[in-house]
């Protein structure tokens, strides 16, 4: 078995002096603050899974998990959106390697709470999800927004961004404000009369979008 | 047109227990265990106001009980059973006191058990006017006191395609209200919610106005269903579900069933209700549970029953919830899909 030279393992733990700093910054991110992301995205799944395994979820357990992990669904779509406003407005550069992952996130949770709408609320009604989806408007939307992620997490490998040519990638990932705006509409539709939640989102998203539109403004 | 006797159900009917497969089975009472987890009421009774009762004073102990500050696993005697309580099994009583849409305390479902801790439902008095001979305010006590109290299971329809069964305790609504004398002017009878932002949070948030107004057309009212309720599982109402005294009108939507009732006016008129003038395309005056109609955003074909296990089919929803053959006949030549 061939032996790992003390040099090299020391290179690979450690940062070598020789070392431009923004290497080693891209080694922190990668092997420390990456995993960590990682692990803090699935934060909400334990939590919800812990209260599953423990208390339960209520008297209505089906619109729990599915409102829960529609929530976090939007939350995520809004937290990736606003990666690249927040890394252009405080020179955080090392952000941008952060967005693929919770963009990732976000497609993973809006797949759970379909799951959730098809198999706990549903049950399988396949001809009451399809006259929900016709007829609903705000089901409409939301299986709007869940198809315009599919592809964008398709394309979300280095391989595909090369694959199509990043113009024609940007231009498809403009797609995810298309989905922000979705989120935050389907949202608003489903509720009865408390608004201030949704309007919150819907705040937050004409910021990050704002700020989109400002800086093209300026270039 | 104001009142419609000849179109009723005879006295008689009511009595004869008829078991249809969508009735509530009595093996689906929920077991005695499930009291335990009650929260306690901790405020002091208020004894009965010994104002002038324009009612009779006929004293049943269960009425006498009333005039304490209703406590938990406190179970009300003496209670009449109706010969035709739904079949369907009772909803476990936590589900049904800690999943409720009360705004007056906040507006998620489990706010109403959370923030109604400090709600005083004693003593409470129900101030009655409009089209009617004996208006006037009325103690709590001298409302109920006349009538034997009854417990009712009743599956209990959501709007929101939810549902659960219920075993209530009250006095039919038309008992009540005929010791008002309404007027042949009365053709309709608003309800108000006691409107007091100190004890109930929810009110100072504005989403909905205040206070909050349901109404019957007096036929519907008069209805052997209706039911004046004042508690339910046999014990008084908890504050969360509308203490101290609620309507229970089983064939139209929850919302219909107003909570906490301080004032009754008969109308000429259709009164304006709340969730109506909020949002009128999604809410009607008539509100019957139709699985026919659905709510602009959603079906109501089916129903969730709280209780369900975590994967299993909803529940079809049926016309007036299961109740078509007592009331029905009060809407024949209407359009219901129209007057929703």
């Amino acid at each position: 078995m061939p032996r790992t030279s003390l040099n090299s393992t020391r290179a690979w733990i450690l940062p070598s002096s020789t070392d431009p700093p923004s290497r080693i910054a891209n080694r922190i991110v990668n092997r420390i603050a990456k995993p960590l992301v990682f692990a803090a995205c699935l934060l909400p799944l334990a939590w919800l899974a812990q209260r599953g395994l423990t208390s339960g979820f209520g008297a209505h357990p089906q619109e729990y998990v599915n409102r829960f992990l529609g929530d976090w669904a939007l939350r995520f779509l809004l937290i990736a959106l606003a990666v690249t406003p927040v890394r252009e407005a405080f020179g955080l550069a090392a952000l941008a390697r952060f967005r693929r992952m919770i963009g990732l996130y976000a497609f993973f949770y809006v797949c759970l709470h379909v799951l959730s709408y098809v198999v706990a609320t549903h049950f399988f009604d396949w001809a009451e999800i399809l006259k929900d989806i016709l007829k609903r408007n705000y089901i409409t939307v939301g299986m709007a927004v869940f198809l315009m992620l599919i592809p964008l997490a398709a394309t979300s490998t280095a391989a595909m961004v090369k694959r199509i040519g990043a113009a024609r990638w940007k231009t498809l990932h403009r797609l995810a404000y298309a989905a922000g705006i979705g989120g935050v509409v389907h949202f608003y539709m489903m509720v009865k009369a408390d608004v201030r939640e949704p309007l919150l989102y819907g705040a937050i998203l004409a910021l990050l979008l704002g700020w989109r539109i400002y800086k093209k403004s300026r270039a | 047109m104001s009142d419609r006797p000849d179109r009723r159900a005879p006295l008689g009917r009511i009595l004869i227990r008829r078991v249809r497969p969508t009735d509530p089975k009595p093996s689906d009472i929920t077991p005695k265990a499930v009291f335990d987890g009650r929260r306690a009421f901790l405020r002091a009774a208020a004894q009965a106001a010994a104002g002038a009762a324009l009612l009779p004073t006929i004293a049943p102990a269960a009425v006498e009980a009333a005039a304490e500050a209703p406590k938990r696993g406190q179970p009300i005697p003496n209670l009449a059973k109706w010969s035709r309580s739904a079949a369907d099994t009772p909803t476990d009583y936590k589900l049904a006191t800690t999943y409720n849409n009360f705004y007056e305390f906040g507006f998620d479902k489990d706010e109403p058990a959370r923030f109604s801790r400090n709600f005083k439902p004693r003593p409470w008095t129900v101030k009655v006017e409009g089209h009617a001979g004996k208006t006037g305010v009325f103690d709590f006590d001298d409302l109920i006191r006349p009538h034997r109290l009854e417990e009712r299971i009743y599956r209990f329809r959501c709007v929101e395609a939810w549902s659960m069964v219920v075993p209530w305790v009250g006095i039919p609504l038309g008992d009540v209200l005929k010791h008002f004398e309404p007027t042949a002017n009365a053709k309709y009878v608003a309800f108000e919610t006691l409107y007091r932002p100190s004890e109930m949070p929810g009110q100072l948030q504005t989403l909905i106005k205040w206070p909050y107004v349901e109404a019957l057309r007096i036929d519907e009212a008069m209805n052997p269903l209706s039911l004046l309720t004042v508690g339910m599982y046999g014990e008084w109402l908890p504050n969360q579900n509308g203490a101290p005294i609620r309507l229970m009108v089983p064939w139209k939507y929850g919302f219909k069933s107003i909570k906490s009732i301080v004032r009754i006016v008969f109308t000429e008129t259709q009164p304006l209700t709340s969730w109506s003038l909020s949002q009128p395309r999604e809410y009607g005056f008539y509100a019957n549970v139709n699985p026919n109609v659905d709510h602009p955003r959603w079906s109501q074909a089916k129903e969730r029953r709280l209780g369900d296990a975590f994967f299993s089919p909803r529940h079809p929803t049926l016309p007036f919830n299961g109740y078509a053959e007592d009331v029905a006949q009060l809407y024949a030549g209407m359009d219901l899909a129209k007057l929703y």
